[in-house]
């Protein structure tokens, strides 16, 4: 059977593909941010997964307004990339693993989660980014391992329930679980934390409540499932909704695990920009 | 369209919640805006910008502020802002610039605000 390892969290803003692109890892600017990533790069070379579940929030790339899943499963042979609307390198595909995709939507509709599946999905810079700051090079990576993209809608309001998160998260450990492959997978959740990037709050940011969610998720994620969505827009900014990826990620590792390593930068372009590695016991 | 309170229906100074009102009301800009994910598509609009608007039918409104590039504008007749980035992308502007113009602030003082919050 199947072993999750663990998860990994980041901000996944597109002027860090741009960064990486004009390799300004040590330009001052953007230091404080790349240097949250050496440890992260060290946990996955040591452990090598086989799969990455890549839970993320598509903006309006891969789905527009005309049908907007609440919670959509990627189920293909590859994804890929486009410029966005800016212009941005293509990249080759990123390897799939359908018979996985397939074997996580079985199993979350018996768990009564209704899902969308995609037979095609275009992924945008919340599923690349957070890819190529794990895997350097990636899809172009030796140890790039294939994916299953999920995303959730931040798009459009009504969106999920921290809590529902959080319990799609937990039938997700459970679909993984049972994939009955010899095989290693590592769940992320991109996106957050708080941000603002329309009306007169753009700008907003909230280190206070960022601080809470950190030190909540590691060990005592329900406490947050107390947080409503009105709270979330209003505390984190209307983009900081995006933490519900991270809700999502939490409750796919269970509950013993232990935190690796964690970074915290105010600003990254308009973002707190936040990363942590939770790894699951063996 | 009128709707019992869900709590989506809640004021924060400063920000549209993108719901379902907005979404219908917003919906043929939006629906223009994510055009702009292909190249083709931004030549076209600026080849002819008012045959373009025409095409997805936008109301006079959405098309005076699209004329405008008036950010705040483009929100109230019900932008959302991860379409309407793909337009501001037409001008290379980044998302400070637009932060920028929806504060009344310089992108530099825009960027000086976020890094106050450190
Ligand atoms: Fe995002």
């Amino acid at each position: 059977m199947a072993r999750i390892l663990g998860g990994i969290t980041t901000s996944h803003i597109p002027a860090v593909g741009n960064a990486i692109n004009k390799g300004l890892q040590d330009d001052p600017y953007w230091k404080p941010f790349f240097d949250g990533y050496p440890k992260v790069h060290k946990w996955v070379q040591d452990n090598k997964p086989d799969y990455v579940i890549n839970i993320y929030n598509d903006h309006g790339l891969g789905f527009f307004l005309d049908r907007m899943p609440t919670f959509a499963i990627g189920a293909a042979h590859e994804y890929r990339n486009e410029d966005e609307g800016w212009g941005l390198p293509a990249l080759p595909p990123f390897p799939g693993a359908p018979e996985l995709s397939w074997h996580i939507i079985e199993s979350m509709v018996a768990d009564e989660f209704d899902i969308t599946s995609c037979q095609e999905l275009a992924v945008d810079h919340g599923f690349v980014v957070p890819m190529q700051l794990f895997w350097p090079g990636a899809p172009n990576n030796p140890d790039m391992p294939r994916a299953v993209p999920i995303s959730a809608n931040t798009v459009q309001h009504p969106i999920p329930t921290l809590n529902r998160a959080l319990n799609f998260g937990k039938a997700l450990r459970k679909a993984l679980l049972s994939f009955p492959e010899d095989a290693k997978i590592v769940v992320l959740g991109t996106g957050g934390l708080s941000h603002q990037l329309d009306g007169q709050r753009a700008g907003f940011i909230n280190k206070e409540f960022d601080r809470y969610c950190l030190d909540n998720i590691v060990h005592n994620p329900e406490e947050l499932t107390k947080i409503t969505r009105q709270e979330l827009v209003k505390n984190a900014g209307a983009q900081g909704t995006e933490f519900l990826m991270w809700m999502m990620m939490r409750g796919a590792l269970g509950d013993d695990v232990t935190e690796i390593t964690r970074n915290y930068h105010i600003p990254i372009s308009n973002t707190a920009a936040g990363t942590l590695l939770i790894e699951c016991a063996a | 369209m009128d709707q019992p309170g869900y709590d989506y229906h809640i004021d924060i100074p400063g920000t549209t919640l993108f719901d379902g009102k907005m979404a219908m009301k917003g919906y043929a800009l939006n629906k223009m805006c994510y055009s702009f994910n292909q190249q083709i598509n931004r030549e076209a609009f600026l080849a002819d910008e008012e045959g373009y608007m025409a095409r997805f039918g936008l109301n006079d409104e959405q098309k005076e502020a699209i004329r405008k590039r008036d950010v705040l504008g483009l929100i109230d007749a019900g932008g959302n802002i991860y379409y309407l980035a793909k337009f501001a992308g037409i001008f290379k502007l980044s998302v400070q610039d637009v932060g920028g113009l929806q504060t009344g602030k310089t992108t530099e003082e825009f960027q000086q605000y976020l890094a106050s919050q450190a």
